[in-house]
């Protein structure tokens, strides 16, 4: 289902020849496109496509090099947010930008009028915020403070923001990222309705079946340059995904695994919380060689508790964490002995040091060990002779092995913390969100990785945000919600709205 | 304005930027020798002269780039592991107060012999004074910029008690200082006539070895890594906390030195201006040399004779030498500037 604009042709925003260079890398290349009135735009591209600098540009937080911006047919004023507020622009980031410590009603006054004059204001603004929520389905408590909502609320509350200050052309981040199925469904509604009052919506997204699902015209940016402009009804998600990746695409072809008995295992574990992270609670994990099993879950639900667990930064606050040969006491470096592969959430801040060398990052792990140390002096020849393999074997693209890790692109960084932990034989591999914010390339590398260490018989425990990718890869999948986790189904029992009521907590039979 | 990373300063920019922040001190030096009513050139030309204008000059600046280098030393493999130990002056003493009490004691009988069992001891009194606060930073989190600082006020106030008291030289007229050590003690001059005590040696041994120590070693990686990133560094198994305590350690140990150098080499007895802010100029050197080990070298040299310069050019030319101190700070700043220049460019919008 698709909304067509209805008839109306008028022009609210025009780009000319948007053209943004950073150093030898241009971000963007001679971009034209007009957004016309009550019409949803979905802009599509790979992690490094330049969506992101495009919309930087538009909200004014980086000056373009050539071209123009034409809101309402008035030139904006480049490089300056104020200017793009005030011509009704309205940008929803990805990571919201909220005080949690204020109420709902605070942070949508917050930047309107002075703070002296916010308590004066309290009660038009009241009246306002009311209207809008009733006239755009956006239901959230006005006094409630933004730090207790849920992630789906506090988009909301972003939403509303950017329309109370009377935004008409909403620009949207990968906004589905945190959202469970249903929350996405109900954001939806909410752009439909907004686009029924005249507003326009830019979309940013590589989830080709949202794209196809909300937007009347795609386009679609691949190395900074715009390569594709089409009406959403007349093309399908494989054409779309071609032309962002400018390749025929393959996804993995998943055979059925053949599990042996369960090799590292988790009986009634609970953790701490972590601030407002929530611990695990009483937690049953099995883990089977031969297998990937899924982690189906909205981020902030206990999966970092669990991850961290694996990783060995945390050790169960009760129940017990059961592998052959476990050390006494449970550390990164243990689990790491114990044959765990880890490959972390966050790739650049706990997967990396982003000023060190390929390497000395190929050798964070192991570094204490022959041939890379003998009597606490480093081999450095070793350790780079293994790098060049490292690059060779796991096609890591990049100038050498001794130029800092920041230089490389997510994909190529991930293929190295890839390598650092398969070339060890692990036992078990945690992958946490091992893809996000990759390209197709890096994503379908990464996951026939992951699939033939399951065929080599590694235990794969693979958290993702990303349903399809759960779907489409796991053997068995677990849902975890609020450090709760689900019973374990088989791939293909459940369909997406059933994973869905599970993420969204429904289905658990114990209170948290 | 924006500040965008470079991700390969070329050679120009790596020197071009640290060569006009030197000429700006330069002229800024100059126009405050001015505005103290001295000919710039002429000041400048005498500090110059002061600093390395005869072996006399030449050697009294390495003298005092000795406890610099060590202190510079103790300050840069700190910093590397991001642990702010700006307690060099309380280290130093704790050194110079240990090679008192064992360069007095029955070690004496050994003569030279001691010398190493001396240095050792002050290294271990150094190390432990900054044991406390490392604990505390990595069992409950405490600052450790404001521990090291004001333990430096307690060492300081333990001296003068220490030098009104128990260890006051019951032949030293009635003067705050302690007994002497014993001439066989004392560290040897490097060359028989020249004023240069080994003291100089060993500093310049101790800096190569840091060297070593951080590039080729591991706990000079897990020190690195440490600083730059200990989230990761945690994460791939390196032992944070105890790497942490391990830099004290060598930190604490490296800065006492210098008080052991002091005493033993140049003073032969403490006393309370044995130090006139070594512990802090250090952070200056450290600085200066980017952290780098042998970079401490040259930067310690560079700040002595600027001190050492300017003490005999205020007495030929009557300029204060505050100017010395002037002319660090802009030097220090400006140079801070020029190394952001080399990694970040600024972008206009």
């Amino acid at each position: 289902m698709s909304l067509q604009t209805s008839g109306a042709q008028e022009v609210v925003l025009r780009l000319v020849n948007i053209t943004k260079r950073f150093g030898a890398l241009t971000a963007n290349d001679a971009i034209s496109f007009d957004l016309h009135r009550g019409e949803v735009i979905a802009l599509l591209g790979e992690n490094g496509a330049g969506k992101t600098t495009l919309m930087n540009i538009l909200f004014g937080q980086y000056t373009a090099d050539e071209g123009r911006v034409e809101v309402f047919g008035k030139p904006l004023l480049p490089g300056n947010p104020r200017a793009a507020l005030a011509a009704g622009l309205g940008m929803v980031h990805q990571h919201f930008t909220l005080a949690d410590n204020l109420t709902v009603l605070e942070n949508i006054q917050l930047g309107t009028v002075p703070l002296w004059r916010m308590a004066l204001r309290r009660s038009a603004a009241r009246a306002r915020l009311a209207q809008l929520a009733a006239d755009f389905g956006l239901c959230v408590a006005p006094d409630a403070l933004v730090g207790s909502l849920t992630v789906g609320e506090r988009q909301r509350v972003e939403i509303l923001k950017a329309l109370y200050r009377d935004a008409r052309i909403l620009i949207l981040d990968e906004p589905t990222a945190v959202l469970t199925p249903q929350e996405s469904d109900a954001l939806f509604d909410t752009l439909r309705r907004a686009v029924g009052a005249g507003l326009s919506v830019i979309f940013i997204s590589h989830k080709l079946h949202e794209v196809t699902a909300l937007s009347s015209r795609v386009l679609v940016l691949r190395h900074g340059r715009l390569v594709g402009e089409v009406e959403t009804c007349t093309t399908d998600r494989h054409a779309l995904a071609q032309m962002m990746v400018g390749a025929e695409v393959t996804p993995p072809a998943v055979t059925p695994a053949t599990p042996g008995p369960a090799i590292l295992t988790l009986r009634d574990v609970c953790t701490r919380n972590q601030g407002a992270a929530p611990g695990l609670k009483s937690v049953f994990l099995a883990l089977r060689p031969g297998q990937i099993t899924g982690l189906a879950g909205v981020s902030g639900n206990g999966q970092s508790a669990l991850s961290d667990l694996i990783s060995g930064l945390i050790a169960p606050q009760s129940g017990a964490l059961e592998m052959a040969n476990l050390p006494a006491t449970w550390s990164p470096r243990a689990a790491v002995a114990a044959g765990i592969a880890r490959i972390p959430e966050d790739r650049h801040k706990t997967g990396s040091i982003a000023d060190f060398s390929l390497t000395e990052n190929a050798i964070l792990e192991t570094y204490a060990h022959a041939p890379f140390s003998r009597n606490g002096v480093m081999n450095w020849r070793a350790a780079e002779d293994h790098t060049r393999h490292l690059i060779a074997t796991y096609d890591v693209r990049c100038p050498g092995p001794s130029g800092p890790i920041r230089q490389l692109s997510g994909g190529n960084m991930q293929k190295l913390i890839l390598g650092r932990v398969l070339e060890l034989s692990p036992k078990v591999i945690l992958a946490n969100q091992p893809v996000r914010g990759l390209d197709i390339g890096a994503i379908t590398y990464v996951h026939n990785r992951l699939l033939a260490a399951r065929d080599a018989g590694a235990a794969v425990l693979l958290i993702s945000e990303d349903l399809d990718e759960i779907m489409g890869l796991s053997d068995v999948i677990h849902v975890i919600s609020e450090g709760r986790l689900s019973p374990e189904f088989p791939r293909g029992e459940l369909t997406a709205a059933q994973l869905g009521l599970w993420m969204a907590g429904q289905g658990f039979s114990h209170a948290a | 304005m924006r500040l965008e990373p470079i991700a390969n300063p070329g050679l120009a920019r790596s020197l071009g930027y640290p060569a006009i922040a030197l000429l700006a001190t330069i002229v800024i030096a100059s126009l405050l020798a001015a505005l103290a009513g001295a000919n710039p050139l002429f000041t400048l030309g005498l500090i110059v002269k002061g600093a390395v204008g005869s072996k006399f000059a030449l050697l009294e600046t390495l003298n005092r780039a000795t406890p610099l280098i060590f202190t510079g030393l103790a300050i840069a493999v700190a910093f590397r592991a991001k642990l702010w130990n700006i307690g060099a002056e309380a280290q130093l003493y704790a050194g110079a107060i240990v090679t008192v009490i064992l360069g007095t004691s029955a070690l004496s009988g050994l003569g030279g012999a001691a010398l190493p069992i001396i240095a050792l001891g002050a290294m271990v009194a150094g190390a432990l004074i900054l044991l406390g606060p490392v604990l505390l930073k990595t069992r409950f989190g405490v600052d450790e910029v404001v521990t090291t600082l004001l333990l430096n006020f307690i060492m300081l106030l333990l001296v003068s008690y220490l030098l009104e008291g128990p260890m006051k030289d019951p032949m030293g007229m009635g003067w705050p200082k302690s007994a002497p050590l014993d001439k066989a003690l004392r560290l040897p001059r490097i060359a028989t006539g020249l004023r240069l005590h080994w003291g100089f040696g060993l500093a310049l041994l101790a800096a190569f070895l840091l060297w070593f120590v951080q590039v080729r070693t591991t706990l000079g990686f897990e020190m690195r890594a440490v600083g730059l990133n200990p989230q990761a560094a945690r994460f791939a198994g390196i032992p944070v906390n105890r790497v942490l305590v391990k830099t004290a350690l060598l930190s604490g140990g490296l800065a006492a030195l210098a008080g052991f150098s002091e005493v033993a080499g140049l003073k032969g007895h403490l006393s309370l201006d044995l130090s006139p802010g070594f512990g802090y100029t250090g952070i200056i050197v450290a600085m200066l040399a980017v952290l780098h080990p042998l970079g401490v070298v040259v930067t310690a040299i560079f700040v002595a004779g600027i001190f050492v310069g300017a003490d005999s050019m205020s007495r030929a030319a009557g300029v204060p030498t505050y100017i010395a101190d002037m002319l660090l700070a802009t030097a220090l700043l400006l140079m801070v500037l020029a190394i952001g220049l080399t990694r970040f460019r600024v972008v206009r919008g």
